[in-house]
């Protein structure tokens, strides 16, 4: 520090072109963590491969099962209904939330605050014991006019429809705070300049606000979808046979819980990670821009170093 | 053409809760005119301008747009508000240029130029692209049809935003300081598409803070203070010969 600093411009040019090979800093630190996080992983895996108790023969035996697979496809299609119907609300309830109409917006926030304040999981018990409730269901003029249709509630809810009303509304209003964030986070410009070219506000938001609010949108969706996969398993509780109540009826019968639960648990992981492999390509292709500020997720990672992006590849 | 005025108002008033923006704005604007109104920062230009066409409601008095009250319809001393989509039809034949430009940012200049005479004026696709491509060209930008908002500069994005408007064949176009947001070396070829219009005889009114273009280019400078307008006239008396002390102050201002 004492010496004198060379003149800058004086010897710039003559370094700058040479390669610099330093020594690079030592990070004591991570090989302790290494060896630690080895040594647990070790432990973990013997103890798995070695207790008897985890009956990977029978997990083998169950994974491909006509019964599980059954189960699985029910899952999905329950994730799949139950998020249509809850993006399909959510853009309805978070439209309605933004609407100047006192009373439309008090009540898109009623439904948000109802359904997200109480458990789902009384949610799906509720729309199930819906018939003692009302025990029949009719259309037609309210109010004690003529009925155009009259049947009994027991008949139309069954578990499967329980799981899906309880599962959707409850999406809904999770998708509700998602898209109206996303509608916030466009331009108020953007929604002038459509009005200003003679757009009504449902043309306005349909063809210009909910397009762009897609970038904001589309990365939670997916955690959503995600979570919902997860959140199926609950409507076991309704005897509804999806993934972990097909794997029940079995152990309930044998007595394998363990393997069975991890015949589950395996299941659960590939879809999980199907749907993450499939969020990062929509994030890609929606979430330009925003994506940076956000820490990768590991299938990101191990994505991109599998699959090195070509410069100027997509588009 | 009948002589009716474009835009007249009459004691415009305008409140945002309790901060009174227009306090009584007296303004006519004739068919084929252009109008520059001018005037400090706050003044209100911009809330007069979107009171035109009905982006703010008006507290008080009266304003029509080609003979035709806004936002409202009156029969015998009563007003009725009107519908939705009555008000965004009257929209419709009225022009307006940001100074943000608000260009749709997920479509190309085309598909923003075409967008609203599709959906609001239901055009046949091709003939939109057609008339699109004509007006981008008289824009001077017949070479970018196919790009997107982003990848052009500003005096390009509010070229496109000025075709996009003339689009939807307005009889008055409203522009909010479309140079404002622009480096200085992109002003004038903003400023060259406007003069254009007012040469083919488009009724503007245009809030600026070029002086040199409103000189040029306008019929009548009006010069806007605190919510009124202050002094009115043709641009050599109005800038070049201010009566009033705030025309004086702001002009001497503006042109230091
Ligand atoms: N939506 C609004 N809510 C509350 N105040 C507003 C709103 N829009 C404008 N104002 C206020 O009205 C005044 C006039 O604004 P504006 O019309 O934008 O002036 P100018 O365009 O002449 O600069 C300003 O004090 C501004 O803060
Ligand atoms: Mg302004």
């Amino acid at each position: 520090m004492s010496a004198a600093p060379a003149p800058a411009g004086d010897r710039a040019g003559a370094v700058s072109s040479e390669e610099i090979t330093a020594v690079p800093v030592r990070h004591p630190g991570r090989w302790v963590a290494g060896a630690v996080i080895a040594l647990v992983v070790a432990i973990v895996v013997h103890s798995a491969v070695t207790n008897p108790r985890f009956g990977w023969s029978t997990v083998g035996d169950y994974l491909f099962s006509h019964r599980i697979i059954h189960g699985l496809l029910l899952t999905l299609l329950l994730t799949v209904v139950a998020m249509a119907i809850g993006i399909v609300l959510g853009v309805l309830i978070a439209v309605m939330r933004l609407s100047p109409n006192p009373l439309v917006s008090g009540f898109g926030g009623f439904y948000v605050w109802f359904l997200r304040g109480t458990p789902v999981l009384v949610q799906i018990l509720f729309w199930f014991f819906i018939s003692a409730l009302y025990p029949t269901i009719s259309i037609g003029i309210p109010f004690g006019g003529p009925e155009a249709f009259h049947f009994g509630a027991n008949a139309v809810i069954t578990p499967f429809v329980a799981a899906i009303l309880a599962l959707g509304l409850n999406e809904g209003a999770y998708m509700a705070e998602i898209v109206r964030a996303g509608i916030l986070s466009v331009d108020e410009g953007q929604g002038e300049a459509a009005q200003s070219l003679g757009m009504t506000r449902l043309q306005t938001m349909r063809r210009i606000v909910l397009p762009q609010a897609m970038r904001v949108i589309v990365p939670p969706t997916g955690n959503e979808t995600i979570s919902m996969l997860k959140t199926t398993s609950l409507v076991s509780v309704v005897a509804y046979t999806e993934l972990l109540y097909s794997a029940q009826l079995i152990y309930s019968v044998n007595y394998q819980q363990i393997p069975l639960l991890i015949v589950v648990s395996i299941w659960y992981l590939v879809v999980t990670t199907i749907l993450s492999i499939g969020q990062y390509f929509l994030e890609r292709r929606f979430g330009r821009g925003s994506s940076r500020t956000q820490r990768e997720t590991l299938v990101q990672r191990v994505w991109r170093y599998a699959f090195p992006r070509h410069e100027g590849g997509m588009t | 053409m009948s002589t009716q005025p474009m835009v007249k108002a009459e004691g415009i008033h305008k409140r945002f809760g309790r901060l009174e923006v227009l306090r009584g704005i007296d303004l006519t604007v004739q068919a084929g005119e252009v109008t520059c109104l001018i005037g400090p920062s706050g003044s209100g230009k911009s809330t007069f301008l979107r009171c035109i066409n009905h982006l703010e409601k008006i507290q008080a008095g009266r304003l029509w747009v080609d003979g035709e009250l806004v936002g409202y319809r009156q029969q015998g001393d009563r007003l009725y508000e009107l519908k939705e989509s009555e008000v965004a039809r009257k929209r419709a034949e009225i022009g307006m240029v940001f100074q943000h430009f608000n260009l749709f940012g997920h479509m190309t200049a085309l598909q923003n130029v075409i967008e609203a005479p599709c959906l609001v004026k239901r055009a046949k696709r091709g003939e939109a692209i057609t008339r699109a491509t004509e007006l981008l060209g008289r824009v001077g930008l017949a070479e970018k049809l196919h790009v997107y908002p982003s990848q052009l500069s500003g005096g390009q994005k509010q070229r496109v935003a000025i075709a996009r408007a003339l689009a939807m064949e307005p009889k008055l176009m409203l522009f909010d300081e479309p140079t404002s947001a622009l480096d200085p070396e992109l002003v004038g070829e903003v400023l060259d598409v406007i003069k254009g219009l007012a040469a083919d005889g488009m009724t503007m009114l245009v809030v600026t803070h070029e002086m040199g273009f409103a000189r040029e280019v306008a019929d009548t400078v009006v010069f806007m203070d605190d919510g009124v307008v202050v002094e009115s006239g043709p641009p050599e008396a109005v800038l070049g010969n201010p009566q009033h002390a705030r025309t004086q102050d702001f002009l001497g201002k503006v042109l230091a």
